[in-house]
């Protein structure tokens, strides 16, 4: 995917001949759209099955984090961004992570004081 | 005076001032979601049983919405993408058809929280609907937020494109990044709440 559409425009961008790079991110978007339906219908079935809750969680998360990757590469253009960007995510990846397993740790009940 | 940045790349960040800002916002977004993901499982680790989403929340209703939200962040990119091409008309239907589907999305949620209500499921009930509601008000509110944003460059924000099309695609471009990112948060939503 070109970085051209995926920054922000400027007015060469707009110009005849980018359209039909345009064109060509149509394609990838009905693609991408397509492709969201069907893992939803996975995600849905998946859990009809009544899964032990382990696998279940794994299955529907591996589903889940497919889907919002499709999202935010394509639909936010996050395959081709300026590094800036990339920074300012992964900074926001760590406080998350960080954000995620602090309840973890909670529920052993502190186990790093035993 | 005029906001700098808006059409022109600076040459230190490599992006326009609204690009880097409305990321700075959805990162804010994330801890936001973040903190309410964490709550949840640090109340469903630490109850002794845990209801299935299933058996108490209507899935086929929460599977319509996803797809109807996915449809939204479709015809969002492609107002987007309708702009880049220079079709105007085209991009006001797209642009329409989003703030419809965001509407529906919130029509379908209103028939969703009727039926709780009327069941006597309300958010003091029991830890489980308690982190439902708060999760699925937060998202509704989100989703009402970005179709005002989205009317506002459907309807009186769009004659900017008269003026200066460069900077009208580039906010709806960040409009979309936003919408886009509402569609992320219910992906992880509704097998969190309605199938696990």
């Amino acid at each position: 995917m070109s970085d051209h559409a995926t920054a922000s425009v400027t007015s060469d961008h707009m110009a005849g001949d980018h359209a039909v790079d345009i064109d060509k991110h149509v394609r990838i978007y009905i693609t991408v759209f397509v492709a969201l339906m069907v893992l939803t219908i996975v995600t849905v079935t998946v859990s009809r099955f009544h899964l032990p809750v382990p696998i279940a969680v794994t299955v529907a998360l591996i589903v889940a984090i497919i889907k919002g990757s499709l999202v935010a590469c394509y639909f936010m253009h996050l395959i081709s961004e300026k590094k800036l960007i990339y920074a300012v995510l992964a900074l926001t990846a760590a406080f998350f992570v960080v954000l995620l397993v602090v309840p973890v740790i909670t529920v052993h009940d502190g186990f790093w004081v035993h | 005076m005029d906001i700098p940045y808006t059409v022109e790349i600076r040459r230190d960040t490599g992006l326009t001032n609204g690009k880097i800002g409305i990321w700075l916002f959805l990162a804010s977004e994330v801890m936001l979601f973040g903190a309410l993901f964490a709550s949840y499982i640090l109340i469903r680790t630490g109850a002794p049983t845990w209801p299935r989403g299933d058996t108490m929340l209507d899935v086929p209703l929460a599977t319509l919405n996803t797809i109807i939200l996915i449809s939204s962040s479709v015809t969002m990119v492609m107002a987007w993408a309708s702009l880049m091409r220079r079709r105007f008309e085209t991009f006001r239907i797209y642009m329409g058809g989003t703030i419809l589907l965001g509407f529906g999305f919130l029509i379908v949620k209103y028939f969703e929280y009727s039926a709780h209500f009327h069941e006597g499921a309300l958010p003091g009930t029991n830890n489980f609907l308690a982190i439902y509601y708060t999760l699925t008000g937060l998202h509704g509110l989100h989703v009402a937020g970005g179709m005002a944003v989205n009317a506002y460059f459907w309807g009186p924000g769009a004659k900017l494109w008269k003026t200066n099309p460069v900077w009208f695609t580039n906010r709806v471009e960040h409009a979309g990044l936003f919408w886009h990112f509402v569609d992320l948060v219910w992906i992880f939503l509704f097998p969190t709440l309605y199938l696990l």
